[in-house]
């Protein structure tokens, strides 16, 4: 079975050799028949009155590139098409009045959606195993975990379902999925795509980004929800405060034009971040045969040391955590969700917000306690302050460097069920993290596999806003560099 | 009565919670009118729907700088919202959206006139924050409403200086009058537009550290205010006098029984895990914008006093009444505009015109308060229509005690003054040939009280003169009465 790519799909609409309401109907088989779990759920009716809505509309040359592609939506981003629950029992039934800002402009660009993606409860989780829908498997391999919390994401685009999905990174959700799938998986600069109906996790850290199996498809996602749009009066309001004032760039075009620069690539020095970044060899190795493809293709390769890195889990893993038990709280059966009622008051909360799974409460409890009296000035106050020096660093090292390449994590996808200690697995997150703490862009790219077939990824970071140097350095590592089958095949 | 005690002394800080009068809610576009529906005036936003992020309603902004502004604080450059955490049914997000360590404005201070003193109240802080929604609690539940929830307040927290519960009250009143006259708040305690909390203690006299203190919550009345008060100090007292220790908690007040009760105590205290808002970017006021608001300010009540006490030559305690409403205030300002007399508008003011507010509100006669619900008294009568009685005192047409019962006539009919006074033949009597005739009528019956006065017992001139306008029917002009009685004498 043939993945579909974006660019694939457009072609064959304007070529009239497919319609929307034909790619919906494979969309609603595939979703039938996936065995990696990676849909929670699809709204067929609603998906086939999109196709037969965009097939109406017709594709001509001056139509959306995305019009008639369905995207697949994670569940952690409000719609009024389908239910989000994300993958929480406490918001079982929920329907949400209004659309996320990002589903708007995917709307307007043309996209179909109406459905929802697997993931990690409420965001939180790196393997994809604590949705309370069942875990999602990497299409990969049955036995092997797709990665979070973006799971769904990852692997519904991996698996063939969708053309392209949206996830989204608080400290590496999107990134650490795409890699351990074998997809490409950006988190945009904080403040490029509005948040605006995003659930909240971690409020500073949290980023939506895009995933597909080709740099052009990515650029194409991208495009849709990045920034400001140029016709903002006639649409819609942003509300989200935190929103940069960028404007929308032309990103698939502006690819085209960044294509043959030559980059400054700074490549993190692992010995500098002490015990912590036991890589994998495999990984390592690959690496250094992607530093000797940069290099061939004529940028100048160097070694950068970043060694405040190494406090990154721990910092992120106050302010996320103490962000997200006060962005949960509203979760407490008043007005909306699955609530467990009870005689009194203190019973209804508790039992009702009981029903969140162990890893949101165990967040949830670190969270309310790092802010509690006589300890917000230990943790959270201090957390915030490494923060701005490891941002201060990132940036600093960036004013000479294009950008940063690493590993996105020490190893290739975890077996399932392998996770069993929290803390160790919260240290996976040492390689993407930093990027969520200092605000920047950051992309994950497949680079090759390893010797159990499972998929490696490759991590840049660059300048803030600077997406297309990311994009472009992606695109010729795809077309030159390596090539996952998907992308080889694809329709 | 001010607060006097042998042994003790008392403090009182006030938390005022003001709302501000924009049309849409702090963070949200949804309306902030009064009496909507239950829940219609609701959005994604402000019922807290997953996904939903704020937005800082500008014009909130500008009222809050105005209100700084108005009782003289320092307005910060920068301000810093924060989220204050804590789980009730009718706070939507399960944290309510302020400002903690870094507030809009500091440092102020309000004057309040009482028992003839000038009184300064200094202001700690003022900042914004985010109403809750309101719930209402039955025997089969609890029903949860709203349209409230996210409506822009500002807080205003006095220093802990205030030494009583009548000073209290005043420091309230003033404050209201203040955010009335600058626009920024409607005044309306009925309706929950400003509420109070009080934090009480009691010391011994002379000991600088203070007492531990209760919080007596949302009282929203001036009286119920001052009485709270004054029972929580008397409660206290008796406490420590019979050797116990006053218990840091929270209290409400029964207004039909006049007593604080306890509703939680320091074991239930919040921890709020104050951290800053991460949804919303620090608040920077330049000091254009702060100029730029400023300069819209109307003229504040003490300013405005300070101009009658010295444009008329009036008395603080009169130019105090007339500012101690903003439609008293503006009212008298117009009809001093029409009479051109700042002395006899504001003798009617104070008299007639207030006394008729009174009478025709049962909460305002009740409260024993000057218009406390912000009545315009243009609505009982028009300016024009009173500065035109006040022209025919001016002109000898009438004397004031007919002018009295005119103005009564005036508050229920439509007629002018001048048709009330010629159909009823109210003109008085300056027709000196008359008046000369009645002063020899009495001298002549009256003979040994003139005897009495001639041999001098002043006292009885007065006596005099009251005959003669009985004479005359009451609508003698006094001056002449007087003027030609004295030259008879």
């Amino acid at each position: 079975m043939k993945s579909f790519t974006i660019a694939g799909l457009a072609n064959s609409l304007r070529q009239k050799k497919i319609s929307a309401h034909e790619i919906a109907k494979e969309t609603v088989d595939r979703y039938k028949n996936d065995p990696s779990n990676s849909v929670i759920r699809l709204n067929e009716e609603k998906l086939f009155e999109q196709a037969v809505a965009a097939d109406k509309l017709g594709y001509s040359n001056n139509a959306p590139w995305l019009r008639g592609i369905p995207l697949g939506i994670k569940d952690n981003i409000v719609t009024t098409d389908t239910q989000t629950t994300c993958a929480s029992k406490i918001l079982e039934g929920y329907q949400s009045t209004y659309n996320a800002d990002v589903v708007n402009r995917l709307a307007l660009a043309g996209a179909l959606m109406a459905n929802k993606l697997n993931m990690d409860e409420f965001a939180m989780g790196s393997t994809g195993e604590y949705s309370q829908f069942g875990a999602v498997l990497n299409p990969c391999n049955k036995d092997y975990v797709a990665g979070g919390s973006s799971a769904g994401s990852a692997a519904a685009l991996k698996a063939g379902i969708f053309a392209g999905t949206l996830g989204s990174d608080t400290g590496g959700s999107v990134r650490l999925p795409a890699a351990f799938c074998g997809v490409l998986g950006l988190k945009p600069t904080y403040g490029l795509v509005s948040r605006y109906g995003l659930v909240a996790f971690g409020s500073s850290l949290d980023q939506i980004g895009p995933l597909a199996h080709t740099v052009d498809d990515l650029a194409a996602i991208l495009e849709a929800v990045a920034g400001r749009p140029k016709d903002k009066d006639s649409f819609y309001w942003e509300q989200d405060s935190t929103l940069s004032p960028v404007q929308n760039q032309p990103y698939r075009q502006a690819l085209v034009t960044a294509a043959n620069k030559k980059l400054n690539i700074g490549v993190l020095d692992l010995e500098s971040l002490s015990k912590q970044s036991v890589v994998n060899d495999e990984i390592e190795n690959r690496q250094n045969e992607l530093i000797s493809f940069l290099t061939k293709k004529g940028h100048k390769v160097s070694k950068v040391a970043i060694p405040s890195i190494q406090y990154s889990v721990a910092v992120y893993y106050i302010i996320a955590v103490c962000e997200a038990s006060t962005n949960l709280a509203r979760f407490d059966g008043v007005r909306y969700g699955k609530r467990c009622s009870s005689g009194n008051l203190e019973e209804h909360y508790t039992k009702t917000r009981g029903q969140f799974g162990a890893e949101v409460k165990r967040r949830i409890l670190l969270g309310t306690f790092a802010l509690s009296a006589g300890y917000y000035d230990a943790y959270y106050k201090k957390a915030c302050q490494v923060r701005r020096i490891i941002k201060n660093d990132f940036i600093n090292t960036l004013n000479s460097h294009d950008l940063i390449l690493s590993p996105v994590s020490a190893t290739t996808a975890l077996r399932c069920g392998a996770s069993t200690d929290p803390l160790q697995t919260y240290l996976n997150d040492l390689f993407t993290i930093p990027a969520n703490l200092a605000g920047l862009p950051a992309l994950s790219i497949p680079v090759g596999r390893d010797k159990n077939s499972m998929p490696i990824g490759a991590q840049i970071v660059g300048r803030p806003f600077d997406e297309v140097t990311l994009l472009s350095v992606a695109q010729s590592i795809q077309t030159e560099f390596y090539k996952e089958a998907e992308v080889e095949n694809a329709i | 009565m001010p607060f006097n005690h042998p042994q003790f002394e008392a403090t009182i800080g006030l938390e005022i919670h003001a709302q501000l009068t924009t049309s849409k809610k702090l963070f949200c576009f949804c309306s902030t009118a009064y009496g909507a529906e239950p829940n219609a005036s609701t959005c994604p936003v402000c019922t807290a729907q997953p996904g939903a992020l704020p937005v800082l309603n500008q014009e909130a902004v500008d009222l809050a700088i105005l209100a700084g502004v108005a009782l003289n604080c320092k307005i910060n450059n920068t301000s810093v919202f924060s989220r204050k955490n804590y789980f009730y049914p009718d706070l939507p997000k399960g944290y309510q959206i302020s400002q903690f360590d870094k507030p809009l404005c500091s440092d102020g201070h309000v004057d309040i006139y009482l028992n003839d003193t000038t009184v300064r109240i200094n202001i700690e802080r003022i900042h914004m924050e985010e109403d809750a929604g309101q719930s209402q609690h039955h025997h089969y539940g609890t029903l949860i409403n709203l349209n409230r929830a996210s409506t822009p307040l500002v807080e205003i927290v006095s220093r802990p200086e205030i030494t009583g519960a009548q000073e209290a009250a005043a420091y309230m009143r003033e404050v209201k009058n203040i955010l009335v006259y600058a626009g920024v708040n409607d005044g309306n305690l009925q309706e929950g537009s400003l509420r109070c909390d009080a934090n009480v203690s009691i010391r011994p006299k002379g000991q600088v550290k203070l007492g531990t203190r209760t919080e007596i919550k949302n009282v929203n009345s001036f009286r119920f205010l001052e009485k709270a008060i004054d029972y929580e100090i008397a409660r206290q007292i008796q406490v420590v006098v019979a050797g116990g220790r006053v218990v840091q908690e929270t209290r409400g007040y029964d207004s039909a029984k006049n007593v604080t009760y306890s509703m939680r105590s320091k074991e239930d205290a919040h921890d709020y895990r104050y951290f800053p808002e991460p949804d919303l970017l620090p608040l920077l006021v330049d000091q254009a914008r702060i100029d730029k608001v400023s300069s819209n300010m109307v003229e504040l009540p003490s300013v405005r006093a300070a101009r009658y006490a010295k444009d008329y030559e009036l008395p603080q305690s009169i130019t105090a009444t007339i500012t101690s409403s903003r439609a008293l205030a503006d009212y008298y300002d117009k009809l001093v505009s029409i009479v051109g007399d700042g002395k006899l508008s504001a003798n009617w003011v104070v008299g007639q015109v207030l006394r008729a507010l009174k009478e025709s509100s049962p909460e305002n006669a009740a409260e024993n308060i000057e218009a406390e619900s912000a009545v315009d008294p243009g609505q009982l009568i028009s300016t024009e229509r009173l500065a035109e009685l006040l022209s025919l005192i001016k002109e000898g047409l009438i004397n004031n005690n007919i002018a009295k019962t005119v103005f009564d006539e005036l508050l229920t009919s439509t007629a002018s003054a001048k048709e009330i006074v010629s159909k009823k033949g109210l003109a008085q009597v300056s027709d000196t040939s008359l008046i000369d005739k009645a002063i020899d009528g009495v001298l002549m019956r009256c003979a040994d009280q003139v005897a009495e006065y001639r041999s001098g017992k002043d006292k009885v001139f007065g006596f005099l003169v009251g005959q003669v306008m009985r004479e005359l029917k009451g609508k003698a002009n006094p001056t002449i009465i007087n003027d030609m009685l004295k030259k008879k004498l």
